[in-house]
């Protein structure tokens, strides 16, 4: 192999598993070592350049950085990253001072943003400061698209998101709220210098089964009565539920129905337990809620009585692995499954829909009616339009649509100043050594090995009783302060220095997860499996160094580090040492490098 | 605004943390369901980067393959930087540190007592080849079934870097001292003295130090091996035959080994002709790579003359160098009892006075 370039600024990036995984690549375990400090504040603004919404996220993400951190491997659970960020946001003190102002002087360009949800929000904090004019387009009364109507309040109280939308709105956005954009042409006539859509997925689908017309009054699109549910539009339900959809969306609409009246709520889903796509975490939230969730019941036909709907009929089936490896759900030839209900509601999926952009703009979509945008700029095929969020890829998660919105926020910038959109500005990277003396480093390396630590809940009596009672009460000061013990501090990085190294093993010996094998230069399927820990994901590269005086190599499996710092602690002759390996992308304000 | 925090749950007793108790993934367990991080003992207190370190290590992994037993190990040692080396691995054995240069008495005494016993005795090249000297000749004359390594810098490490008996003539240490005296070479001395098995190796390979030691712990008899240990704070100079630099460009193998536990000897086959098979007393064997010198391990003037010719060329011959497998042990020589004394039951240990009379009479 050919020895590692660890000024490629990707290398070290993918070590640190969390913020590599993050679509914003927030710097968690720099933020993770202030909430140690309690200093709170800061961990809050790192939150918030990277993530725009660090409270309304650390409830509510879908915490891909979870699944990806170090600590599942080495240890069962990932460190609680998400929840941390809670404790930022609710302990930090005003930060009203820190945030950055649009200037009083515009600089004469006018962008328009369709769809107030956190793509076009973050699209705005980003160019407001650069004297952007803002002007923000939004059908419902109220900002936050999605995060407001979506997302019930027992999960991300309004406190919450009001405060964290206000500071963008607050800076100084055109709001043109309540007013739904029917013509993509008459906005382009007003002469915006660039239109952002960010209207998300407002779709929901229908499951048209026998009886449906029937029903119909008592059948509901999940997102549709979400929304109903958040402008109070709806506040009661009948006493029997049942909730079609193993998704995410189901698990919020089973739930609120639990606390506007449902007695029986139950949540059904075609296939198997296993399957669902919730996450984890929300369908223990709904079971915990006394929730159940049936399986493998495909479903066939509303039943109507006198006009009104009352059950539904399930055909049974179990799963079977067919000749080619696909799932088949083949029926058990049980008697169907009667189950009584006054409303249905069917969260089977959304999508997004775009009526109002005429097809004469120059704004090409493919065969499913989806936007051909460039994945790295999101401008669509007409210069001026770009796309973000749920409306450029379909539903994805909050954090998604931020980083669509840096993004795009870039591209915009970049276009107002005439430069070539394609060429992306380099990230901002800082590696440097953490050593105080022979044993001291400025990190912690004393890293704990207790388990993840559990969020307390409210009592169950109280918050099924109102929707606005948050369910989860957050960490307090000593539980963050022992989860943020856990966090490995993968940004804190293993650096080697091959013309110093005298091949003694002293970093071998002691290094706990056996990460380091001193061996003969190889091709790199071999390398990875000759090492003392094998290094069995590919994609986590090996950090290789160049020929040593007895013409091996050092080979690291990056994989398994623990950040402990022993390796450099052992080294006679500094051959490593940790540097720490801080990394942000590129936003707007830094789009301009040249 | 930056406030102090909570107290920590583990006061750190040392300047640096323990070692995370994470280990990774794949790592295997043994056939008693132990893994090799099982067989460590407590963190090292030594100098980073001694070569002491690596031979702990390698004495962890050979003692985890082999699947044995800590509690039937029993460790010893005598004073220096290499005789706190039992400390840092299999913290759940056996161990005693005794004084300098004398863990061969104490060694002997053990293993008289307890015969079932594995012992490892760790010693230095200050601790055996100067004031322990008189004891180690004896150890190996008595032929106590153990495995003796001394792990060898050419320097007395601990007192800050005298020259020691081991360090070749002309070799200088990092205060600028140079040997003007020749060394004590204690692989020929062991060989001299009548060791049934005796290796050298080197710290930093450990492809040829594990088998060795996993070969020498096999051997029933006496073991010796002594191991080029560099000490990297006061003898790794370019102009130390004892450092990193001199003994990686110059220690050559006379044979290469492969260890075959017990276990997989049915199912390992050797090459004929490219490898050469020595089965142990214990049944496990070792597996003997020609190294194109067609060396023979078990003639012992051939391994006295092959170790000499190569240190008249600067180079050290390292491998194993000696074994014979047909010299009977203490315990077979002076016809001992079969137990270990501690599990010997009063009538045995106080027969009479009808079988005292008994042994009066035989001297009549
Ligand atoms: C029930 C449910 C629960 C969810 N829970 C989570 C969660 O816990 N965590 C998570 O990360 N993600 C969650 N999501 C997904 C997440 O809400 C979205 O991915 C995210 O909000 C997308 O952001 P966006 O900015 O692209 O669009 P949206 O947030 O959907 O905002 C689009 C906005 O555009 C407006 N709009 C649409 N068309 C027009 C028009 N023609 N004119 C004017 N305005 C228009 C809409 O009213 C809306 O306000 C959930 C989704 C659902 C349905
Ligand atoms: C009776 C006695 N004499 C002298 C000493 C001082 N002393 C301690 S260690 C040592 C030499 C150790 O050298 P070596 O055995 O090579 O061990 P190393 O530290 O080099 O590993 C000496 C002379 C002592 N502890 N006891
Ligand atoms: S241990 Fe910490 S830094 Fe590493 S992946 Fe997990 S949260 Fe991120
Ligand atoms: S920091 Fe060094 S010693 Fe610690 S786990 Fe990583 S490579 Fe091993
Ligand atoms: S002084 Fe030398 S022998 Fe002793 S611990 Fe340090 S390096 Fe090892
Ligand atoms: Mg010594």
């Amino acid at each position: 192999m050919k020895p590692t370039d660890i000024a490629d600024p990707d290398y070290f990036h993918k070590v640190v598993d969390c913020q590599w995984a993050c679509p914003a690549h927030t710097p968690v375990p720099e933020y993770i070592r202030l909430i140690a400090e309690k200093r709170y504040t800061d961990a809050y603004m790192i939150n918030w350049h990277s993530n725009v919404f660090p409270g309304i996220l650390g409830r509510t993400c879908d915490r891909p950085c979870e699944p990806a951190c170090r600590r599942g491997r080495v240890e069962e659970e990932p460190v609680a990253i998400c929840r941390l960020k809670t404790v930022a946001a609710d302990y930090k003190s005003d930060i009203t001072d820190l945030l950055p102002q649009a200037p009083k002087k515009k600089n004469g360009k006018r962008i328009a943003l369709i769809g107030a949800g956190p793509a076009s929000l973050t699209v705005a904090r980003d160019l407001l400061p650069l004297g952007y004019e803002i002007t923000l387009f939004e059908k419902d009364a109220l900002s936050g698209g999605a995060m407001r109507t979506q997302i019930p309040r027992f999960r991300l109280p309004a406190e919450v998101l009001d405060e964290e939308l206000n500071y963008i709105l607050d800076m100084g956005v055109n709001c043109r709220f309540g007013e739904e954009i029917t013509s993509m042409r008459d906005i382009l006539a007003e002469g915006y210098d660039a239109v952002f859509v960010g209207t998300g997925a407002p779709l929901g689908k229908w499951l048209d089964l026998p009886g449906h017309e029937e029903a119909k009054d008592n059948i509901h699109t999940g997102i549709e009565w979400l929304a109903s549910v958040a402008f109070e539009h709806i506040s009661s339900v009948g006493k029997n539920v049942l909730v079609l959809g193993g998704g995410n969306t189901a698990m919020d609409c089973c739930r609120t129905s639990k606390r506007i009246g449902g007695k029986e709520v139950s949540v059904v889903v075609r296939s198997g337990f296993e399957e669902m796509k919730a996450s984890p975490w929300e369908i223990e939230d709904a079971m915990n809620e006394d929730i159940p969730i049936l399986n493998f019941h495909v479903p066939k036909r509303y039943i109507v009585e006198n006009g009104k709907l009352v059950a539904m009929e399930f055909e049974k089936v179990r799963k079977e692995i067919d000749a080619n490896g696909r799932r088949q759900l083949i029926p058990t030839g049980e008697e169907p499954a009667i189950l009584p209900c006054d409303d249905v509601l069917c969260a089977i999926g959304q999508e997004n829909s775009f009526p109002w952009v005429e097809r004469d703009l120059g704004i090409e979509f493919d065969q499913w009616e989806v936007p051909v945008l460039n994945k790295s700029t999101f401008q669509s095929t007409h210069e001026k339009v770009f796309f973000g969020g749920d409306a450029a890829l379909g539903p994805d998660n909050i954090i998604t649509a931020v980083a669509h919105g840096h993004d795009a926020a870039v591209s915009i910038h970049l276009l107002c100043e005439k430069q070539d959109i394609t060429k992306r500005p380099n990230p901002l990277t800082n590696l440097s050594s953490q050593k105080m003396g022979i044993h001291q480093w400025s990190y912690d390396n004393d890293i704990s090995a207790d388990f993840r630590f559990a969020v307390p809940h409210a009592d169950k009596q109280v918050t099924l009783n109102d929707i606005n009672v948050e369910v989860e009460l957050g960490f307090d000061e000593q539980l963050a302060f022992n989860e943020t013990m856990r966090c490995l501090n993968c940004d804190v990085q293993t650096v080697f220095t091959d013309k110093l190294c005298i091949e003694c093993d002293a970093c071998v010996d002691i290094c706990p997860t056996d990460c380091i094998t001193f061996t003969q230069n190889q091709k790199e399927p071999k390398l990875r499996t000759n090492l003392l820990a094998p290094a069995e994901n590919d994609e986590q590269d090996l950090y290789v160094s160049d020929l040593l005086l007895t013409g091996r190599i050092m080979a690291k499996n990056e994989d398994l580090c623990l950040h402990c710092g022993l390796c450099a602690e052992r080294c006679p002759t500094n051959a490593w040492d940790m540097h720490k390996y801080l990394f942000n992308t590129a936003k707007a304000e830094n789009a301009c490098q040249s | 605004m930056q406030a102090e925090k909570y107290p920590r749950k583990t006061a750190a007793t040392m300047s640096y943390i323990n070692k995370p108790k994470f280990k990774h993934p794949q790592m295997q367990t043994n056939d008693i369901g132990l893994t090799r991080r099982d067989y460590e003992g407590t963190l090292t207190t030594l100098c980073g980067g001694c070569g002491h370190d690596s031979i702990s290590a390698a004495i962890i992994q050979a003692a985890a393959e082999m699947s044995l037993e800590p509690h039937r190990v029993a460790k010893i040692s005598g004073i220096g930087c290499s005789s706190k080396i039992p400390s840092y691995f299999l913290s759940k054995a056996h161990g005693f540190n005794s004084v300098h240069g004398r863990m061969p008495s104490v060694a002997t005494g053990a293993n008289i007592a307890n015969k079932e016993l594995y012992y490892v005795g760790v010693s230095g090249d200050g601790d055996s080849a100067s004031i322990g000297l008189g004891q180690f000749c004896h150890i190996v004359r008595r032929r106590i079934n153990m495995l003796y390594i001394v792990a060898n810098n050419g320097t007395y490490g601990l007192t800050k870097g005298q020259l020691s008996a081991t360090a070749d003539l002309g070799s200088r240490t990092k205060s600028g001292e140079e040997s003007q005296f020749d060394n004590i070479d204690m692989a020929t001395l062991a060989i001299e003295l009548g060791a049934s098995f005796v290796a050298r190796s080197f710290s930093g390979d450990k492809k040829q130090l594990i088998p060795l030691l996993q070969a020498g712990l096999s051997h029933k008899g006496f073991a010796f091996i002594d191991v080029i240990s560099p000490c990297v704070t006061f003898n790794n100079t370019d102009f130390s035959t004892h450092g990193y630099k001199n003994t990686w460009e110059n220690h050559i193998a006379l044979s290469e080994v492969d260890f075959v536990p017990m276990r997989e000897e049915i199912t390992t086959s050797y090459a004929a002709g490219k490898e050469k098979e020595i089965t142990l007393h214990d049944g496990s064997a070792i597996h003997l790579h020609k190294t194109g010198n067609d060396y023979d391990p078990t003639d012992k003037e051939n391994a006295m003359h092959h170790i000499n010719a190569h240190k008249k060329q600067g180079k050290i011959a390292t491998g194993l160098l000696y074994i014979n497998q047909s010299t009977a042990d203490l315990h077979e020589l002076q016809d001992t009892v079969d137990r270990p004394l501690n599990s010997l039951g009063d009538q045995e240990l106080c027969p009479g006075s009808k079988a005292l009379n008994d042994i009066n009479n035989t001297f009549r």
